[in-house]
């Protein structure tokens, strides 16, 4: 799947990543931490304290932390798609000097989504390491969740990508964001089942990626049984990753060799 | 010996728009070719078009026996770019910049460290090695750009506006640079809107206007042809010029009034000089020189080269 100068693009992103990783592994730790503290335990005791028999059996730190990294993993595959593609085709134009190259568009754009889910990776196994020092599950069933985290991660860098090259300037990106990222981040199951949602919503909710991701990672670390038969999310994560990476294929095409 | 590009009838259209009309041309190996002409003649869309990051619309192009459209990782191997808008990593050190552009073309590491090292030496950025890139000046920021178009040692360098918004000294370091690059026999593709970067670096050039090729040939045939040896150029009071005009014209063979100068091309300069204070005109100032380029770019488009 993956051509072999895909990986030189892969390591070119690893070498420009590599001069501000330890601002970056700082903040991936504190996040998880600072979400974990005010949401899962701060709001959590209040919760549990309504609610004996705690959410779908579990206490709401319990609840909310496995969906949480899933949704760390969502914005880190957006922001992959949009600041880091946008920078490539106009603030410093590196797809351009890159496609002077042999490296042709598919390797690319196969290039940026494996560092997309390098990147995915690393938060998300940051994350599962916090949810074990919080005592969420056991480290083992916390790394489980990784993999849905990886899916949802490249299944939302894929569609970004693909957003963000057809973008002429970056007003589009904010928008996206605010409309797109952050509501899917607060409705998608994380805070809440979905089932709480207003009856017309619950279906756009179903149809995200994230909500398929986040009731995965419930599933592999607290044992509850998702709404959706398991590998038929997998399979929608995955064909988001296909169908996605693919529409990304034509804009760049356009932009990059008119 | 074939030709080392090889362009019939090339065409690039966008849309309704045609940046390259039907242009022939052919480089030979060990050439230095330019693309002399003004913003807009269609000079970049060729430029990107032999180095395959463009389809063709029409024609047909073979660059180094290749087919652009089909066999274009293959092509780009062999070719070096430097881009018009500096395309380098602004974060990363002069050294990442060129390993990793080298890392693009599968180079082994070892192999790319030693290209930098004479790369660097070869455009005099040794001491700027663990620089950062945008610590650089312009003038620097495109000699790396050289120096990183060369780490794949191309059978072919393209240049696209090499100098264009460099100061007077910078354009001169990189001038000997490239000069010595020709020397060493690489081929090289220059586009420039300066006839004085052509007459410099070009064995050979085509002047383009608007989308298609107005003339061919050395920098010197193309003066010899198209300019007599000697160019007066006149300047007058504002105003004056419009007065004298139909006198100044009589004065030379061939004149051209410009908005702010006239120029009276002439094989005896100090016989049009006198001219001048035979029919009693004052100008503000006047100068002989040598016929240039330029001259050659007005004779045939009417325009001057840089307005």
């Amino acid at each position: 799947m993956a051509t072999p100068l895909s990986f030189r693009v892969f390591e070119s992103e690893a070498r420009v990543y590599r001069r501000s990783w330890r601002g970056s592994a700082v903040s991936s730790f504190l996040t998880p931490i600072l979400y974990l503290l005010a949401m899962g335990v701060g709001l959590g005791t209040l919760v549990d304290a309504n609610r004996p028999g705690g959410i779908d059996g579990v206490s709401y730190l319990t609840f909310l932390a496995p969906g949480l990294l899933v949704a760390m993993a969502m914005q880190t595959g957006a922001s992959e798609g949009s600041w880091k593609v946008m920078a490539g085709f106009k603030w410093m134009r590196t797809y351009h000097a890159r496609l002077a190259t042999p490296i042709g568009i598919p390797s690319l754009v196969l290039g940026h989504m494996l560092w997309s889910g390098a990147r995915v990776l690393m938060v998300s196994v940051i994350f599962a390491v916090v949810m074990t020092v919080f005592r969420v599950a056991p480290v083992l069933e916390s790394l489980l969740a990784v993999g849905p985290a990886l899916l949802v991660g490249l299944a939302m860098a894929a569609a970004t990508t693909a957003y963000t090259a057809r973008l002429k300037d970056e007003t589009g990106l904010p928008l996206f964001f605010r409309f797109i990222v952050i509501p899917m981040f607060l409705f998608s199951g994380v805070f809440f089942p979905v089932s709480q949602l207003a009856g017309w919503l619950q279906p756009v909710a179903l149809a995200t990626p994230m909500y398929h991701g986040v009731e995965l990672s419930r599933a592999l670390v607290v044992g509850t049984t998702p709404a959706v038969t398991w590998w038929i999310s997998v399979l929608y994560l995955v064909a988001w990753i296909i169908v996605g990476t693919w529409l990304a294929v034509g804009p760049f095409r356009k932009q990059l060799t008119p | 010996m074939p030709h080392l590009i090889e362009a019939n009838g090339l065409t690039k259209r966008f849309g309704d728009f045609t940046a390259v009309d039907g242009i022939d041309f052919a480089v030979e190996p060990g050439e230095s070719f330019g693309f002399l002409g003004p913003n807009g003649a269609g000079k970049t869309s060729t430029m990107r078009m032999i180095g395959a990051v463009s389809p063709i619309s029409a024609g047909s192009l073979t660059v180094l026996g290749l087919d652009p459209e089909r066999q274009g990782p293959q092509l780009r191997a062999r070719l070096g770019v430097v881009p018009q808008e500096d395309n380098l990593d602004q974060e990363l050190t002069v050294y990442d910049n060129l390993m990793m552009y080298g890392r693009y073309f599968d180079l082994p590491r070892s192999t790319i460290r030693e290209r930098i090292d004479e790369l660097l030496d070869f455009v005099q950025l040794a001491e700027k090695r663990t620089a950062r890139v945008d610590s650089l000046s312009g003038g620097m920021k495109r000699r790396l750009t050289i120096a990183r178009g060369l780490i794949n040692d191309p059978d072919l360098l393209i240049l696209d506006e090499p100098t264009t918004g460099l100061d007077p000294q910078a354009r001169h370091i990189l001038w000997d640079r490239l000069y010595r690059l020709k020397q060493q026999g690489v081929t090289l593709i220059i586009t420039t809107h300066y006839m004085d970067e052509a007459e410099q670096l070009c064995d050979r050039l085509v002047v383009m206007d608007k989308a298609k090729i107005v003339a061919e040939g050395s920098p010197r045939s193309l003066i010899e042809q198209y300019a007599p040896r000697e160019v007066v150029e006149v300047r007058f009071k504002p105003g004056v010029l419009d007065e004298v005009a139909e006198r100044i014209t009589g004065l030379a063979p061939r004149t051209e009034i410009l908005a702010d100068r006239a120029l009276l091309y002439t094989d005896d300069a100090d016989g049009t000089i006198a001219g001048f204070a035979n029919a009693g005109l004052e100008p503000e100032t006047l100068l002989a020189r040598r016929s240039s380029l330029e001259d050659v770019f007005l004779r045939l488009t009417g325009r001057s080269l840089i307005e």
